[in-house]
């Protein structure tokens, strides 16, 4: 079995930023350490405001086989997109 | 990056391989070709993880033992500028080893396992730091050369076909422009002043060029691998092309800083547009490559102390934090 | 009051630069790559503070002198430096230890002088206490895993903070220059600020299940020059180069 610090994933939301976006991985025996590990490596130079960590065995993610179900549907749905629609040039702030 | 090639001999003798199916294959090469990124959960064959896995880890260990010959000189840094300075570009070399350290993870290999490898001889990483620092100006040498050797092998790999560490690369070339400045900068300061530090700038260039040459790894007709990890986006242009790229680039910063090459047949040919250059000795190539660089040893030893001295640590820590998670699950 | 500022801000600003040269020797050689980087980041703070309270040393001395030049060419009788950050690095444990009780001392000091009457050093200390306050944090959280980690770290941080209780009185030593100083609103007072510090370091010692001993025969001088054996071999690596090429430009 692993002697490793276990793996933990970062996330960075940079100054102004409106979302905490993933910046890469650090190698922690704790949360607390992890955050210090995190803003070590990936704040070096100003980038972030606020950090986030989680263990990457907690992470969640979607199957790649079944990308076709989840995201296909959504492309095929444009009318979700404010492009879609073709204003007339006369109307403003839209 | 400019360990491609260094186990080509391993990969000649390939570990057999459950044969594949071959749609999974072609779907897989489809993609590559589309310029597409594979992630960690895409099928992908064995080889090309295995290749992946190799060249990503082989890099971070560069990176990591790349901090040794400048530490060297660290505590000596004759201004507080210079040291700041060299603290920073150390700091992101360690930060760059970390970064590929997790892509090489995610593709399912341990930390423990890289670093054992690493410690073993099993793994490879850039020769070019198993040369000793000499004088001061070795620090700009490395700087200017071999991080500008780095960054010429290293911008393709923002679009190589593995996610993760198309994404570490793109970190590592921002943070790695300033590296090579700040190494040319070093070196056209000291040329400025005694020329007992002319002296040592000319003696780092003596020293630091033939193995920054070296860096493009063994010439296009003994790269057996080129074609695969060209189609795998892990290069996008042969050794020998890059290389002769490096040396046009390089002469005239040279010739700037007012230090001459090493090389009595370098010459600029006018019909090819480029530098004609002397012959690389691949006998020290592949020694140094082998191992036997002049201070790989010491190099090993120091990683090596510093990852077994430190197991109490990391283990101190590890045993903290399951007192933790076991007080926070009686309490819940 | 010149010259007492001048020796203020040259205890200030060699603290930081020895303790910084002391944790640059670890490049390469942590126990993890990400505590390599924790230790440089830390290295990286502290020379960014000698060279701004050295180089204000400088101008205050109107002598010619910069942050290179009281750095790179004064001998160890000429260091201000407290003995603590002078002491060699030893294990992790020990330069947690050091770290631990340097930097909670360097916190307290940082925000006491944010509002220095001196309007330079206020300027210094505010962008410094930030730094510091990760410095102090940081080494805590250290001295809490390694002292309640397992048997082996648990000795190496006793054994590492053992090193360090002979030289708590020389860091919070003043004389009659630097209470005039005070006095004036420009130095801060260390005798109050150590009841803090010490509620502060013996709160995280609780939290490591270790406990303060009676302190042993103090050891001091280093604010006035008195250094241990270590200061003269730092100093010998750091200022080589300056000091063999006279003239050179770096």
């Amino acid at each position: 079995m692993s002697k490793d610090w276990p793996l933990w994933e970062v996330f960075v939301r940079a100054r102004g930023g409106l979302e905490h976006r993933h910046a890469g991985s650090v190698h922690a025996p704790d949360a607390e350490l992890a955050l210090r590990h995190a803003r070590d490596t990936y704040t070096r130079r100003m980038e972030g405001v606020s950090l986030w960590v989680v263990r990457s065995a907690d992470i969640v993610a979607s199957d790649p086989d079944q990308a076709g179900e989840l995201f296909e549907p959504a492309a095929s749905k444009v009318y979700r997109h404010p492009t879609f629609y073709d204003l007339p040039d006369a109307v403003k702030h839209m | 990056m400019y360990t491609t090639e260094l186990d080509k001999t391993a990969g000649s003798a390939a570990a057999p391989v459950a044969v594949e199916d071959p749609a999974l294959l072609a779907a897989f090469e489809a993609r590559v070709a589309n310029d597409e990124f594979i992630e960690p959960k895409d099928w992908m064959p064995e080889a090309y993880r295995r290749t992946l896995t190799r060249q990503i880890s082989q890099h971070a260990h560069s990176e990591i033992v790349g901090m040794l010959p400048e530490g060297n000189w660290l505590t000596r840094a004759p201004s507080l500028k210079r040291k700041a300075i060299l603290l920073a570009k150390i700091q992101d070399e360690g930060g760059h080893g970390l970064y590929l350290y997790c892509a090489a993870e995610t593709l399912g290999t341990s930390r423990e396992q890289m670093i054992e490898a690493l410690h073993t001889g099993k793994a490879k990483y850039s020769t070019i730091f198993n040369y000793p620092t000499l004088n001061w100006a070795d620090i700009g040498a490395i700087g200017w050369l071999v991080d500008g050797a780095a960054i010429m092998n290293q911008v393709p790999l923002q679009r190589t076909s593995y996610g993760p560490y198309a994404r570490a690369m793109v970190r590592v070339c921002k943070e790695e422009s300033f590296h090579q400045r700040q190494g040319y900068d070093l070196l056209l300061e000291m040329m400025k002043g005694t020329p007992e530090q002319r002296a040592m700038v000319q003696d780092a260039m003596n020293r630091w060029w033939w193995p920054s040459l070296m860096m493009f790894g063994p010439p296009d007709d003994n790269s057996p691998n080129s074609a695969q990890s060209i189609r795998w986006r892990i290069k996008r242009e042969t050794n020998d092309e890059l290389r002769q790229k490096f040396v046009d680039a390089t002469v005239p910063q040279a010739e700037l800083l007012g230090i001459s090459v090493p090389d009595p047949d370098l010459q600029w040919n006018e019909e090819r547009g480029h530098y004609d250059f002397g012959a690389i000795d691949w006998n020290e190539f592949y020694a140094v490559v082998r191992g036997e660089g002049p201070v790989a040893r010491e190099r090993m030893k120091a990683r090596r102390a510093a990852w077994d001295e430190g197991a109490w640590v990391r283990e101190a820590a590890a045993a903290w934090e399951a007192r933790q998670a076991a007080r926070r699950a009686a309490a819940a | 009051m010149n010259d007492l500022l001048f020796q203020y801000l040259l205890r200030l600003g060699d603290d930081s630069l020895i303790l910084g040269q002391r944790l640059c020797e670890w490049c390469g050689h942590a126990p993890t790559i990400e505590v390599d980087l924790s230790l440089s980041n830390l290295a990286l703070d502290l020379i960014g503070q000698a060279t701004l309270f050295l180089g204000y040393a400088g101008e205050v001395e109107s002598g010619g002198r910069d942050a290179d030049a009281l750095a790179f060419h004064r001998d160890a009788e000429d260091f201000r430096n407290c003995l603590l950050v002078e002491q060699p690095n030893g294990d992790f444990a020990r330069t947690m230890a050091r770290q631990f009780l340097f930097s909670s001392y360097q916190l307290a000091l940082l925000d006491r002088l944010c509002s220095s009457a001196d309007g330079r050093i206020a300027e210094i200390a505010a962008k410094a206490v930030k730094e510091v306050r990760y410095h102090a944090d940081l080494a805590a959280d250290w001295v809490v895993r390694l002292g309640d980690g397992t048997a082996e770290s648990r000795g190496r941080m006793i054994e590492g903070l053992d090193d360090c209780w002979r030289f708590l009185d020389d860091l919070f030593a003043m004389d009659d220059g630097e209470r005039a100083l005070a006095a004036a609103g420009i130095a801060a007072d260390k005798a109050a600020l150590r009841p803090l510090v010490q509620g502060r370091v013996e709160q995280v010692l609780r939290q490591a299940t270790l406990s303060m001993p009676g302190l042993p025969w103090q050891v001091t001088g280093g604010r006035t020059g008195r250094h241990s054996e270590h200061l003269s071999r730092l100093l010998a690596e750091m200022q080589v180069l300056p000091r063999a090429h006279p003239g050179a430009r770096w």
